[in-house]
């Protein structure tokens, strides 16, 4: 899934600082399953603005709303008579969401509550980490299913560097090396070769290198 | 001898089968010319050639091929550090292509530490490639007179080829594999890490020379002398993938006080006088940070001088 952070209250409240009355838009999708931008994150927001703004004697008059998702204009269509009610939008989705509803309704101004982070998963509660970097073109079935890309430091494609040490990363005792799991597996199931040998340069043009990136599937376009 | 790959100082005394000595050379925290001459002449008729290093620690220093030049013009041989940190392939190969136009035969391939070491952490790392593919990227430019895209080079830049390797680093087995890749890569000669736990380094060379990847490298062991018991425990506890051992810090902790910098340079003189036997070893690479003047000592006292004339 797509993981988030919600941004600092200072951040939104100087965001909206100059506004009445706004709306907050959750996302059913990854933000909610992260915890950061559903139902529930909506309605903590709301009430945090409005005491900040009530104890600055400037009430700020907030609604909330959830969407299904907010990367799909038929979900985006369903507030389209509602956006203009407001002084401005806060979107609690990823990144994507107040882009498309930039997008659809370029007279209203639309807020990200979140920084969207990294495409990954949860360890446990309240722990998300990085799996993929999105790269356009995977690799990991030459690594046992993990990620050098997403998950080396530098992204090494031979690894692991000199600075691997007790199975950590040099850039932080918390960080995993992940060269390190990928050699030892390779070594104790007799696989080693996998590993010693030359991979050519990576084509980043998959990656964001290339510029924007488009998926067209000709099959389902109407 | 006409088969060389770069005709350097640093290959014709490998060549020749002269065990060599190198040092290093961090270039200056500004334009302070002056002093990287003043450290370099310290290293010069000392050592074979003088690394200089690429923004050693992620810290912003005057270029690596810049500070290169200058040694030239001071008539010392650079061997030209670059990471892969900083630059894509179109800059790596034209800085390639730069190097060798200025003169510098000698290049050293590296990852590089992470940017988040130094002191710009907010920086974008660059890692289009790593030391590896780094390590093939100039092999196939001198030797195949491409580049990285097959298309051709109009004189390709004839360059002998370092890589480093980290005996310590972990996990340890694996170690030797990575170093037999660098070398199937292309690496002519090899730089290790600073060796401080000399039991371990035997037994890493020991494979390294049962694989016989001596016989297709220069293997040149890195010493690093102590100057103080604080940067002994320092190394130990703060940079990854270096092993200092108690044992070597007690031994520095017992020299007393003031005497720690000695005791420090008498390790690094037996540990010289032992790779000067090691099976597999062609070479030291003294790294003596900051501490150029006591280049001059070291080498006298580890039997390394003079440096001998080749041709």
């Amino acid at each position: 899934m797509i993981v988030a952070d919600r941004k600092p209250i200072q951040e939104i409240l100087e965001m909206v600082k100059d506004y009445e009355r706004v709306l907050i838009l959750g996302c059913k999708g990854c933000v909610t399953v992260c915890n950061v931008g559903g139902d529930k994150e909506v309605g903590i927001l709301a009430s945090i603005l409005k005491i900040a703004r009530k104890k600055e004697g400037r009430p700020l008059e907030v609604h909330e709303r959830t969407l299904e998702r907010q990367c799909d204009p038929e979900y985006i269509d369903q507030v389209k008579d509602q956006v203009s009610q407001y002084d401005a939008v806060i979107s609690m989705a990823c990144g994507v969401g107040p882009q498309f509803l930039s997008e659809a309704y370029p007279q209203q101004r639309f807020y990200p509550a979140v920084n969207t982070t990294f495409f990954g998963g949860a360890l446990g509660h309240g722990v998300w980490v990085e799996r993929c970097a999105g790269c356009g073109t995977c690799l990991i079935h030459y690594f046992d299913g993990l990620c050098p890309i997403a998950r080396c430091s530098k992204s090494l494609l031979h690894g692991p560097c000199g600075g691997s040490a007790k199975g950590k990363c040099e850039i932080s005792k918390d960080v995993e090396c992940i060269w390190d799991k990928i050699v030892r597996k390779k070594m104790e199931e007799g696989r080693i070769e996998d590993v010693t040998r030359i991979r050519p340069a990576k084509d980043w043009r998959t990656a964001r290198d290339g510029g924007p990136r488009k998926s067209v599937r000709e099959e389902l376009v109407q | 001898m006409n088969d060389l790959k770069s005709g350097s100082n640093l290959e014709k005394i490998l060549r020749a089968g002269h065990f060599a000595f190198t040092g290093e050379c961090g270039p200056p925290k500004g334009a302070n010319v002056k002093h990287l001459k003043e450290k370099v002449a310290h290293l010069k008729g000392k050592v074979d050639a003088v690394n200089i290093t690429d923004n050693q620690t992620a810290v912003v220093r005057m270029a690596s091929w810049a500070a290169s030049t200058i040694l030239i013009q001071e008539g010392v041989e650079p061997n030209f550090q670059m990471v892969c940190r900083d630059r894509n392939r179109l800059a790596i190969q034209s800085d390639i292509l730069g190097v060798y136009a200025m003169g510098i035969r000698n290049m050293l391939c590296l990852s590089g530490d992470h940017q988040s070491f130094g002191n710009h952490p907010q920086a974008k790392n660059v890692y289009d490639i790593d030391s590896m593919q780094l390590i093939a990227l100039v092999k196939k430019m001198r030797d195949e007179g491409k580049f990285i895209n097959d298309e051709d080079i109009d004189a390709p830049p004839r360059l002998f080829l370092g890589a480093a390797s980290n005996p310590f680093a972990e996990p340890f087995e694996f170690r030797v594999h990575r170093l037999a890749l660098k070398i199937a890569s292309g690496a002519d000669f090899i730089q290790t890490q600073c060796i401080y736990n000399m039991e371990r380094f035997r037994e890493f060379m020991k494979r390294v020379v049962d694989m016989g990847l001596h016989e297709k490298s220069y293997i040149l062991a890195g010493v690093t002398p102590m100057k103080s018991v604080g940067m002994a425990q320092y190394m130990a506890k703060s940079v990854p993938g270096m092993d200092v051992p108690d044992s070597l810090i007690n031994r520095l902790k017992g020299a007393g006080k003031g005497k720690a910098a000695e005791e420090g340079i008498k390790f690094a003189v037996e540990q010289i006088e032992e790779f000067k036997e090691m099976e597999g070893i062609a070479g030291v690479h003294l790294m003596a940070i900051e501490w150029e003047h006591m280049v001059p000592e070291i080498a006298e006292r580890a039997g390394v001088l003079p440096r001998p004339e080749v041709s």
